[in-house]
């Protein structure tokens, strides 16, 4: 590019407003935030690893999902996909992929479903020891997962590359102003004959399994050898993809990621202290506590894992005495739980106490 | 996502049921009756392919 187009481009940039303000719609792009820590063994949907990213490997190989220290210059974290179990010969409906979500009502500046809807840029840091084609997949869940199908390719095995996808707005599809899924992006590692048939656009047409990863050459799950990394990703409004925002503070991002998963303490299998719940048995089936007991409000009202002091799920702690199993949280909203339960057992006006996780993801 | 021995939790004071308590993917969760929540969600797919959340004890 001369100088000169390099100018225009900047211009075109400064007049959508790419630059000022908050840029980047996804949270925790850096992958710094890792609350679950590394999930091994995932032979369905499983997160883990940095926060907001999923994995689905659907009947295909066994998988981990951790947050590596390998990362590009100016990045210190990746979300890593490692196969396992390898399955090189792929069932028709096998299907590889990550997943990251986002809320509607994040994405109302879009302004989808009008005759302003804007193009946005993804960007991102992809590292793996497989070359080839990859597929990305832009689905809008409120208008029948209609989506835009687009390819980057790894050219140099086990080094950074750069890359960067433009799709076009959507002037038909509404992204509905609520806090349910808007858009999901979903990076295709491997991919079945029944979503290879269909070609790639970049711009939104009605779902068809087809157009799920129609160019997509490499399958991830062919050898245990094989791993994926990814860091360093923005979605912005533009046609041109700007440096990477990164966050203000580690503690911000946190906060972030918090809206969706939250634990009562970074080590949910250590000794239950001031980062646990407490409460107060009325009776021997259910013990109350003061609620509120998230950070902030939750995108929703999350599923809740009661955990005891050996990090068992089910169990609470009984001060004094030890663990009792069989406990479920209630009276859950997007604040917190006010009280646990069991069907009989509990010991009538004791302290109790349990760590927690609370996942209100998409 | 496996989804088993759903049962409907009651509170005892509102006599109403409050959460489900189920297996999920082999870990034992409390989900909300909350249509927004994304194991809610799977729970009633769950239930209309024909199976059935028990009554609260």
């Amino acid at each position: 590019m001369t100088k000169a187009a390099e100018l225009a481009k900047m211009g075109e940039v400064l007049t959508n407003s790419q630059i000022g303000g908050r840029r980047n719609i996804i949270i925790n792009g850096a992958m710094q935030v890792a609350q679950r820590g590394d999930v091994t063994g995932i032979t369905g949907e499983s997160y883990g690893g940095p926060d907001r990213f999923e994995l689905t490997a659907s009947n295909i190989g066994t998988f981990t999902v951790s947050q590596s220290s390998t990362a590009p210059t100016g990045f210190k974290n990746s979300y890593k996909v490692d196969c396992t179990t390898a399955d090189a010969s792929l069932g028709s409906e096998d299907l590889l992929r990550v997943a990251y979500r986002i809320e509607g009502q994040d994405l109302q500046q879009l302004a989808y479903g009008t005759s302003s809807a804007n193009t946005i840029t993804l960007s991102f840091y992809v590292r793996s020891n497989k070359t080839g084609t990859y597929n990305i997949q832009f689905q809008q869940a409120d208008n029948s997962s209609k989506q835009a199908v687009v390819s980057y390719t790894i050219s140099s095995a086990n080094t950074w590359e750069f890359k960067t996808i433009t799709v076009q707005g959507d002037t038909s599809g509404v992204i509905n102003d609520d806090n349910g899924e808007g858009l999901i992006l979903f990076w295709v590692l491997g991919a079945g004959s029944l979503f290879t048939s269909g070609s790639e656009r970049s711009t939104y047409t009605a779902f068809s399994n087809g157009d799920v990863a129609p160019t997509q050459t490499v399958n991830l799950a062919d050898n245990t050898a094989n791993e994926w990394m990814i860091t360093g990703v923005q979605m912005e409004v533009g046609e041109q993809a700007t440096p990477f925002e990164h966050a203000s503070s580690f503690g911000e991002q946190l906060s972030l990621c918090q809206r969706y998963y939250y634990q009562s303490a970074e080590d949910i299998t250590g000794q239950l202290d001031g980062g646990s719940w407490h409460g107060h048995s009325i009776n021997t089936t259910e013990c109350f506590g003061s609620g509120n007991c998230f950070s902030g409000y939750m995108r929703a009202t999350p599923t809740v894992v009661i955990l005891d002091s050996s990090g068992a799920t089910t169990g609470a702690s009984l001060l004094g005495t030890g663990n009792t199993t069989g406990i479920v949280a209630s009276l859950i909203s997007n604040s917190g739980f006010a009280k646990i339960s069991k069907s009989s057992g509990l010991t009538a006006d004791r302290e109790y106490q349990c760590h927690f996780t609370a996942d209100a993801e998409l | 996502m496996v989804i088993e021995n759903a049962q409907y939790i009651k509170g005892i004071a509102t006599n109403t049921n409050e959460v489900i308590k189920c297996s999920i993917d082999g870990v034992t969760v409390s989900v909300p009756l909350d249509p927004a929540n994304r194991h809610y969600q799977e729970i009633q797919k769950w239930v209309a392919e024909g199976n059935t959340i028990a009554e609260a004890d």
